[in-house]
């Protein structure tokens, strides 16, 4: 569509190496990408595909440890990979910009926001201070951000994530550049904020006309954004193709099986019998940190082999339930129950057996798995501490487990965790929990890390072992596709109380809460014209969906 | 003009060649440095300063290529984990482990490799360098090169056993203060401050006097006063562990603080908790020289290179270099400590794996 404008960057097989401390290894091998003036194109592949080294080269740039090894870049005639460190400077801030996945981390904290948009314009000289400032004002109203005149005068830490990542966007724009790099600008956020994000990035690069380039791991949400869509794996380009005849019709396998992971959906248990005991009841508990309370009268029943969703924006209370129950937290009011007796609410009062029974799986495999310990201790210590095994037959059990989360036990046994990809080391979380045989596990954002085909993996895993051993879960996610996938009943939370619980099935049919609705139509879908439909839905009733996103 | 100083510029012209021909620009620019400091010293002092930078550009030349050789011995010699490690370390960390091994050799082996007893008088008083006495006699007549010798032993043993010592109570009570927290983090906390508000060579000098200056009171005083900064380094490592996610599971697991100090915060520790050691050996060794040279520390007779840069003061009058000597074997081996300290670091930085 676009085939007739002006080609504004164009990359021919591109070669990038990585030093592993030993060699150099190729990590882009081979790449070609052509980007026209006012285009959008979308980068998606899983980690490690090499999205973002490509997004950084396109500035003729090559992180620490990496090096562009062959290939050119040229950006509007002039080579990036030839051009010298000046030219390169002359370009970045002013021409080519970039947003980076974490704006809390990009920004300098020391600094107000507005100091840091008015920068680049003013050294470039394009404006003058006072033009860039009443600028970055108008930018930041066209991007939506409350009280515009004013939250450019906040420090970083006074504004909240999505308005950052906005502002980010804003400053981006600043100096009204050719090409804005968005690197997954949306992934860190919830999905009720993502919908803000990405409706003011496409309405700002539709108007300024800017050609960007939008990375991300997240099909549905670079569906809404681009007009191209390529697709990377290892380093190498499987397919591109305009965006919607990708969707409709992918011609790679690999593409197909990126689109296909959606589709994992587990059929839903009856509901437990009224006079069943409950594994764990959370029953009316309040929980505050120092003054600030965070939790209020939250109740909600888990029942043996079920599975519960605990779904809600960051900040609704969720992990902070899952640290009552464990007993990190200690209540306020109300108690935790299990299997009808009440726990102790610290967990250093509890004993070995109340403690061996709630397990907990975490989001970040990477700090939840010590990298010094060797994968056979990791497992081995909670079947050494609750079961007392040791020897040969602690050895065989902690094969038994590897080959319960479908690791080769001779391939993992002595390994440590850096060695590990991060399936892998979810998986070995997976099996550290079931080590200490217990009735009821907590998966905490288990697969928000991960990427889409992994998380499936895990899921089914997850899905697998339910049945084999008969745990009860709670699953405490802000991803609704993952609730779709796995749960029996969703607990819905909002500022710390229950807002909605019921069946899965009741709760993907309306009538739904206000708030559910909101979660529920805030999940990004494969259509292309859904951020449009829904921003047109919800500008008729704006009011509305603006208060209950308060 | 010395031979020393035409092999120098022959040098230059050769490596000024080379880095040409492989348009190496970093080679180059080091290359013309070099050469235009030679340049000026020329003009500013003659042929005799283009001769001293000669002679230290030979013995820079000299410890690089020693540097290198000990660690090709060392990658033939150790298994294959270690030969993993070494390959990767940097010349001057090779530099730093050879001198630090020529001094716990000179230690632990002083009988054996010094001609004299370290208080045997065996010549006149100040006689100059002979066959005899490779570095001539001290003030009593003493061998000089032989008190060198046990001074390693001395200085080094006394230096090292303070630094163990202060490292045991500033780790232990580190550690124990990142895990409990609470009150006991705050005691130790204030402790350390107190400790650390007095300024180090004077509360050594109070405890000296008062209690006198035996080996042990001098080490536990010196471990008393690096404990607190070991205390501070030790909590902040390990404040930044127990927040982990695999903390966290350990302790629900219901693991004691002995478990979760030994198996789970130290792995992580150790590498910041080893680069500190080197550092405060130095200090350490500073200070305890500083105390003999001060007339606190080590008593004479026992040899010891604060003391003897000291007795041997007076000379440097004479223009004689022999005080300069045990201050110069001080000063190798901070600068052969920091050497290694630095590459761990390095290593413990995580730097050397490319964020892929």
């Amino acid at each position: 569509m676009s085939d007739a404008r002006e080609v504004l960057l164009e990359i021919r097989d591109l070669r990038i190496d990585g030093y592993t401390g030993e060699e150099w290894q190729p990590i882009i091998k081979g790449v070609d990408l052509t980007l026209h003036k006012g285009e959008v194109l979308g980068l998606i592949g899983e980690s490690g595909a090499g999205k973002s080294t490509i997004g950084a080269a396109s500035m003729g740039f090559a992180r620490d440890g990496t090096r562009i090894s062959g290939g050119s870049i040229v950006f509007d005639g002039l080579d990036l990979t030839t051009a010298g460190r000046e030219e390169k400077r002359k370009l970045r801030g002013k021409r080519i910009a970039y947003v980076a996945q974490s704006a809390a981390a990009s920004f300098n904290p020391a600094h107000k926001i507005i100091d840091q948009h008015t920068e680049a314009p003013v050294m470039y000289g394009l404006q003058s201070r006072a033009e860039a400032e009443a600028d970055a004002m108008a930018l930041y109203e066209q991007l939506r951000l409350p009280n515009p005149d004013e939250i450019g005068f906040r420090y970083p830490h006074q504004v909240s994530g999505g308005q950052l990542q906005r502002a980010m966007t804003a400053m981006a724009m600043a100096c009204r550049p050719d090409l804005i790099i968005f690197d997954e600008p949306t992934t860190a956020l919830d999905v009720t904020t993502q919908i803000e994000v990405l409706a003011a990035i496409r309405e700002i690069v539709e108007r300024f006309d800017t050609a960007a380039i939008y990375i991300t791991h997240d099909l549905a949400v670079v569906a809404q954004m681009a007009d191209t869509i390529k697709v990377l794996l290892k380093g190498e380009e499987v397919d591109e193709a305009p965006t919607r005849e990708m969707l409709t019709d992918p011609k790679q396998d690999y593409t197909k099986s990126l689109w296909a992971v959606r589709s994992f959906k587990r059929q839903q248990k009856p509901l437990a019998g009224p006079d069943e005991v409950p594994v764990v009841s959370v029953r009316g508990v309040s929980a505050a940190y120092g003054k600030v309370k965070v939790l209020e009268d939250v109740s909600f029943d888990i029942h043996r082999g079920r599975t519960v969703a605990v779904v809600g924006e960051s900040g609704s209370g969720k992990s902070t339930t899952a640290r009552c129950i464990t007993g990190l937290l200690p209540p306020t009011r109300g108690e935790i129950l299990f299997e009808g007796q009440a726990l102790p609410p610290r967990y250093t009062d509890r004993t070995k057996d109340q403690l061996r029974h709630a397990q907990m799986i975490y989001q970040m495999a990477d700090t939840a798995l010590n990298p010094k310990i060797r994968i056979s201790e990791i497992i081995g210590r909670p079947a050494q501490f609750y079961s007392g095994l040791s020897g040969a037959a602690l050895r065989k059990r902690v094969e038994e487990l590897l080959e319960l989360i479908e690791l080769d036990p001779a391939e993992f046994y002595d390994r440590l965790p850096p060695e590990l990809s991060g399936g892998q080391k979810q998986r070995i979380g997976i099996a550290r929990a079931l080590a200490a045989e217990p009735a009821f596990i907590i998966c905490d954002e288990v697969t928000s890390a991960l990427d889409q085909l992994v998380a499936e993996g895990i899921l089914k895993l997850l899905d697998r072992l339910q049945k084999e051993l008969d745990l009860s879960y709670m699953f405490i996610t802000h991803d609704l596709a993952t609730v779709r996938a796995i749960a029996d009943e969703v607990v819905v939370m909002q500022n710390g109380r229950v807002v909605e619980h019921g069946p899965k099935d009741e709760m993907f049919r309306p009538p739904h809460h206000p708030y559910t609705d909101l979660l529920l139509s805030s999940v990004p879908e494969m259509d292309p014209d859904w951020l449009t439909h829904l921003l047109d839905a919800r500008g008729v009733d704006n009011v509305g969906s603006a208060e209950t996103a308060l | 003009m010395s031979i020393l100083s035409y092999v120098f510029i022959a040098v230059l012209a050769l490596g000024l060649g080379y880095s040409l021909v492989r348009r190496d620009r970093e080679l180059t620019i080091t290359v013309v440095v070099v050469a235009l400091l030679a340049a000026l010293f020329y003009l500013l002092g003659g042929v005799g300063s283009l001769n001293v930078l000669s002679i230290a550009a030979a013995v820079l030349m000299g410890a690089a290529i020693a540097a290198y050789a000990f660690r090709f011995l060392l990658i033939a010699v150790l298994p294959q984990g270690g030969a993993q490690v070494m390959r990767t370390a940097p010349l001057t960390a090779a530099f730093g482990m050879l001198v630090i091994l020529i001094y716990a050799i000179a230690g632990l082996f002083a009988p054996l490799i010094a001609p004299y007893g370290e208080a045997e008088v065996v010549g006149s008083a100040f006689a100059m360098a002979d066959d005899q006495m490779i570095l001539g006699a001290d003030q009593l007549g003493r061998d000089l090169f032989s008190r060198l010798i046990y001074g390693a032993r001395n200085t080094v043993g006394l230096a090292l056993m303070a630094t163990v010592l202060a490292f045991i109570a500033g780790a232990i009570a580190g550690l124990l203060a990142a895990v409990k927290g609470g009150w006991f983090d705050q005691v130790m906390g204030r402790l350390a401050d107190v400790i650390m508000s007095i300024p180090s060579l004077i509360f050594a000098l109070l405890i000296l006097s008062i209690f006198g200056t035996n080996l042990g009171v001098i080490v536990v005083t010196v471990a008393v006063i690096y404990s607190p900064r070991v205390f501070r380094l030790t909590r902040a490592v390990a404040g930044n562990i127990v927040v982990m996610d695999y903390v966290e599971a350990a302790k629900l697991r219901g693991e004691g603080d002995w478990y979760l100090i030994r198996r789970e915060i130290l792995p992580n520790s150790t590498a910041p908790l080893v680069a500190e050691f080197g550092l405060e050996f130095c200090f350490v060794f500073l200070l305890i020289a500083g105390l003999s040279f001060l007339g606190l520390g080590i008593q004479p007779p026992t040899a010891d290179w604060g003391s003897m840069v000291r007795e041997n003061a007076t000379l440097i009058s004479f223009g004689v270099v022999t005080p300069l000597i045990p201050a110069a074997a001080i000063a190798l081996l901070t600068v052969a400590i920091n050497f290694v300290v630095d590459w761990m670091l390095y290593r413990s930085s995580g730097l050397k794996e490319g964020q892929g």
